[in-house]
């Protein structure tokens, strides 16, 4: 690039956006370590806090921690209860759950089209997914507790935790149903089949992993909660296990959170020995959801 | 409502002939079709039914709320608890002023959004901008680990650990503050953030990066003129509806950052927010029907309504600003 009479000017500006090229270029270098960093940061705290739970739990999670009941002593306590009482409550979640959530799922994007009364469930549903869960906690004890007068039991512990769970179900159903490809279900009716029967015979068996893996997700989201539990029952000592729906409860994060708040050093040990363990059946049952994905992915043909 | 192909001959089908010349078989054609009809519409009711529930639960919430809030601003003025600079529910003489209580909850949530922000939008414009698809499927569900720890561990975290390393930074820090439970709930609703406003990224069409790219752009420059211009609808809501996530925590706050409802915007003061205070009086032996126990419905009234607004602006940031490619 030879100009013939403002060489030097040329020159001189080549020279500023060679410089310019080079501090655009080095910007670039600089944020890109900067965003790396923080996907970085994320992922060591991660890796933190499940080391901290890790060091402090040493040598406390052991079968004799797992069978035995609270105890004022540390070396004693277990958390037998708390383990009966959260499985307790998560079948009744569960067994409640996924009828009303697959149900209106279904109803919303199979029979109700765009009606008034289907967008005012669909609004409302995703409202009630922002709402904090101590809130649902209110409504178990006001409703549940007091109005229905179920006392504080593992009936009013799975009811309350349903309703705060049902909303992730619904969105997660109804996703994996407007999945399904309509060439499926346009075969169906061709042979004359029912709506009823196209759901049944069709969308439902299609759209089963993904209503799986929702559902999971809700029970894992619903097995940690420790507030709304909190509203409905308070710091309770129990020293033994629920054997119906009618009976007093604890859950592991509401004994979790009872030990937090014990001034002695080893109750930090036994608070993170139950982390652990309730950290288990979570990682556990999110491996299920991730296995069922995979196992069910790509067997479908357009 | 969708088209329903079956509709022509199954429920318009006009009675052709009596039953009794047709042959057997066309007899029983017509009872199974019956059957089916009438199944049906047991389902569709039956469905009606559970879509209901979510309904219900609405009204659940507004007449457990309101029934003990009417009774505690009976004797509270409305004007009194809202702007009130005092909260002393558990002493006497109790003053109701709920102003403390909801600058503690503000002031976590913003600590919790900006290093959500930060984090999570690096982690964003990270994996829709420059990482290989390889590592952006190890990375996305890890971060997304995060979100699904319960919140009672993310307490027991602050407690054991935040709050010992900052104690190591500022001396002179009380183990309750507001700095610590805003730190760990950032990092919980960090991938929040991440996930959302990387969608929001990654749907921006590659056209728009391509033309950046041949006037010469560098990828920061086409992350940050382009694509996060065009994805901002997107990022603006993850981290409303992030904050409003924050606002409705309740145990990070009520194990790490106190039970002393008061007015400073000082991070490193023990506070009290809105959801702690009504776990404190869920876990101690307040009578029912008393001033205090009508007092966290109240609050949660307040928490109620604060979140239910963020919800609608999030969703109508989307709604209003989405940009339609094609």
């Amino acid at each position: 690039m030879r100009l013939s009479s403002p060489v030097s000017i040329a020159r001189d500006s080549a020279a500023a956006s060679r410089g310019r090229i080079g501090y655009r270029s080095w910007r670039d270098r600089f944020f890109y370590f900067l965003f790396a960093a923080s996907v970085l940061i994320g992922v060591l705290g991660l890796v933190t806090l499940l080391t901290t739970i890790v060091v402090d739990a040493w040598g406390w999670l052991d079968w004799q921690f797992i069978t035995s009941y609270a105890s004022r002593r540390p070396e004693r306590a277990g958390i037998f209860a708390p383990l009966i009482g959260t499985t307790w409550v998560i079948l009744t979640t569960a067994a409640l759950t996924i009828p009303l959530g697959v149900g209106t799922a279904v109803y919303l994007e199979e029979f109700a089209g765009r009606s008034r009364f289907s967008r005012l469930v669909q609004l409302n549903i995703a409202n009630l997914a922002g709402v904090p869960s101590i809130v649902y906690g209110i409504l178990g004890l006001g409703i549940f507790v007091t109005l229905m007068d179920l006392g504080r039991s593992v009936l009013t512990g799975g009811l309350t935790l349903t309703l705060l769970v049902l909303p992730i179900v619904i969105i997660a159903t109804q996703e994996s149903i407007r999945a399904v490809p309509p060439s499926y279900r346009d075969a169906a009716f061709a042979m004359g089949a029912t709506r009823w029967q196209v759901i049944k015979t069709i969308v439902l068996p299609q759209a089963i992993p993904g209503i799986m893996s929702g559902v999971i997700l809700a029970l894992s989201r619903a097995i940690g909660e420790a507030a709304p539990i909190l509203m409905i029952s308070g710091i309770v000592f129990i020293t033994s296990v629920p054997t119906s729906p009618g009976d007093s409860f604890t859950v592991l994060p509401l004994q979790i959170l009872n030990w937090v708040t014990q001034p002695q050093a080893d109750f930090q040990s036994i608070a993170a020995a139950a982390i652990l363990a309730l950290l288990i059946m979570l990682l556990s049952m999110n491996a299920v959801a991730i296995w069922i994905r995979n196992r069910f992915q790509g067997e479908r043909v357009e | 409502m969708r088209p329903q192909p079956n509709s022509v001959i199954a429920d318009n089908s006009p009675e052709i002939a009596d039953e009794a010349v047709l042959p057997a078989s066309e007899v029983t054609l017509r009872k199974n079709r019956a059957r089916r009809h009438l199944e049906q519409r047991l389902v569709l009711w039956s469905l009606r039914l559970t879509a209901v529930v979510s309904i219900l639960t609405t009204i659940g919430i507004l007449v457990s709320l309101l029934r003990e809030a009417v009774g505690f601003f009976i004797e509270v003025p409305i004007w009194d608890f809202l702007f009130g600079t005092e909260w002393t529910a558990l002493f006497v003489p109790q003053k109701f002023g709920v102003l403390p209580l909801v600058v503690g909850t503000f002031m976590v949530a913003v600590i919790a959004g900006i290093i959500a922000l930060v984090l999570g939008m690096g982690a964003a414009i990270y994996l829709s901008e420059y990482a290989p698809d390889r590592v952006r499927r190890v990375v996305k569900p890890v971060l997304e680990v995060l979100a699904g720890i319960p919140t009672v561990v993310y307490g027991f975290f602050a407690l054991t650990f935040i709050t010992p390393q900052l104690q190591s930074i500022f001396p002179d820090l009380i183990i309750f503050n507001a700095l610590s439970a805003g730190i760990v709930m950032g990092l919980m609703i960090m991938p929040m953030v991440s996930t959302l406003s990387e969608d929001a990224m990654v749907s921006v069409p590659d056209s728009l990066r391509n033309a950046a790219y041949a006037l010469g752009a560098t990828r920061f420059e086409v992350a940050t003129k382009i694509v996060v211009p065009a994805a901002l609808s997107g990022i603006v809501a993850s981290l409303i509806l992030a904050i409003s996530r924050a606002i409705g925590e309740t145990m990070i706050v009520f194990l790490a950052a106190g039970s002393r409802p008061q007015l400073t915007w000082n991070p490193l003061d023990p506070i009290q927010t809105m959801t702690a205070f009504i776990a404190q009086v869920a876990t101690g032996d307040t009578e029912q029907g008393s001033i205090v126990f009508k007092s966290i419905f109240a609050v949660g009234m307040l928490l109620f309504l604060l979140t239910l607004a963020m919800n609608v602006l999030g969703r109508w940031v989307v709604a209003r600003y989405r940009q339609q490619y094609d």
